[in-house]
């Protein structure tokens, strides 16, 4: 059995989980991680997806997460969400929500960059709706 | 001396505030409950926010490159003093406590020849600054509307803070807020968020720095924590702000209520010495009537 670490789920709300566990899947910016104990130390930033957590005890556990960034330690590992929700909590209004505000946003957007950083958060979005609403 | 139908109106009206403070006083106490508790639980992701910044910036403080955010302009010219104050009074010395400690900032800041600018958060501290500061304030946020805050409030304040920052239009941004300490003790703190300032412990960010490999890079991280982290910052300065709020609140009222009681006392001891007063005063009438007879 693999080794167990120690995994911090924060968002600026609240703590969601802090825990031992043995396997994370976190959807890093330039694709999705595993990360297991004793991973090198790392820190990336994260796109909006679903973070998988295999808990000690080999149960899994599925969040929501908007956007953020990892902190990976060879002891642990802290993810700081911007905002994030347990899988069965999410539903499709909240997501449509967001996805409406992200596209507010574009459309007030001034700066070409801003816009295209805007546009590809609205294109996670979307794809995570396509997603969770198959599952 | 007023009549006795006087003193007993003034009782009820006595008697009538009382009973509205005596409830603010409880309302207040059920929602610095709230307040607290949602002020705890921002605090893990702040304190690991403050860890990990701490070393990045540890990284690439010598760096030439280092973000604006992060190194400041180089100058020290125009000052940005966000100010969060209350929506509503009635919270004792609250307001007023923050608010003067951001006008002596300010004048401090204009006799040394800089230029203040003043962004308000809270309809008091609008109010009142605007009338010391009216050319100087630049922007006025309000979350009268906003019941429970959120990380989106305050992403709010922060985002037109860094929409002056990035126009170049201050060097410095300065925080303003009350920290809250105890129920009857709210500190007014002056905290500086641009150029940002970390208290890290050396030693653990020397450490740490060397070995971390990032993902896109060092820069573009940095590029997006310090933003975050600015609206971190404000977020936890609002929820701090709420929680002396209503501490601030509840100590007033309750004050008040306690004088509301000796008011009372005092006003039914007099109210009964009169009327004691009147009873003889018509005894002696009653009495010296009947010895004429």
């Amino acid at each position: 059995m693999a080794d167990a670490f120690n995994f911090e789920l924060v968002s600026p709300a609240r703590l969601l989980v802090s825990e031992k566990v043995t396997e994370v899947v976190i959807p890093a910016t330039m694709g999705e991680m595993t990360v297991m104990a004793n991973h090198a130390p790392t820190m990336t930033t994260i796109k909006p997806g679903v973070v998988s957590v295999k808990l000690a005890s080999g149960q899994v556990t599925k969040y929501v997460v908007f956007g953020g960034f990892a902190d990976i330690l060879p002891t642990g590992c802290t993810l700081l969400a911007e905002s994030a929700v347990p899988a069965n909590e999410l539903t499709r209004d909240t997501l449509q929500q967001r996805i409406e505000a992200a596209q507010l946003e574009i459309n007030n957007a001034q700066s070409d960059e801003h816009k295209t950083k805007l546009e590809q958060f609205l294109a996670e979005l979307t794809h995570l709706n396509g997603v969770l609403v198959a599952a | 001396m007023p009549s006795l139908k006087d003193l007993k109106s003034r009782i009820a009206s006595v008697k009538a505030t009382q009973k509205i403070t005596k409830a603010m006083k409880m309302v207040a106490a059920a929602k610095l409950r709230r307040a607290q508790e949602a002020a705890e639980a921002a605090r893990p992701y702040a304190e690991r926010m403050n860890k990990v910044l701490a070393s990045l910036s540890a990284a690439s403080a010598g760096s030439a490159e280092a973000p604006l955010l992060l190194a400041g302009t180089g100058r020290e010219q125009v000052h940005l003093l966000v100010v969060a104050t209350g929506e509503r009074g009635l919270a004792g010395g609250f307001n007023s406590s923050i608010i003067r400690l951001a006008r002596d900032h300010a004048l401090k800041l204009l006799s040394e020849g800089k230029t203040v600018k003043i962004l308000t958060v809270g309809r008091k501290g609008n109010d009142i600054l605007r009338r010391a500061f009216r050319e100087n304030i630049v922007d006025y946020v309000t979350f009268r509307e906003v019941k429970q805050l959120s990380f989106a409030n305050a992403d709010d304040v922060a985002r037109r803070v860094l929409d002056l920052f990035n126009k170049g239009e201050f060097d410095v941004a300065t925080l303003f807020y009350a920290r809250f300490q105890s129920v009857i003790s709210q500190v007014a703190t002056a905290q500086q968020i641009i150029p940002a300032k970390f208290e890290a412990s050396e030693k653990a960010a020397a450490d740490s720095a060397a070995l971390y490999e990032y993902e896109p890079s060092e820069e573009e991280i940095l590029e997006e924590l310090l933003p975050r982290n600015v609206a971190m910052q404000i977020f936890r300065a609002l929820l701090e702000n709420n929680a002396s709020f209503y501490g601030a609140q509840m100590s007033a009222m309750d004050n008040a209520t306690r004088n509301a009681g000796d008011m009372i006392n005092k006003l039914t001891l007099s109210y009964n010495r009169q009327r004691q007063a009147q009873i003889t005063k018509e005894l002696i009438e009653i009495i010296s009537g009947a010895e004429a007879l």
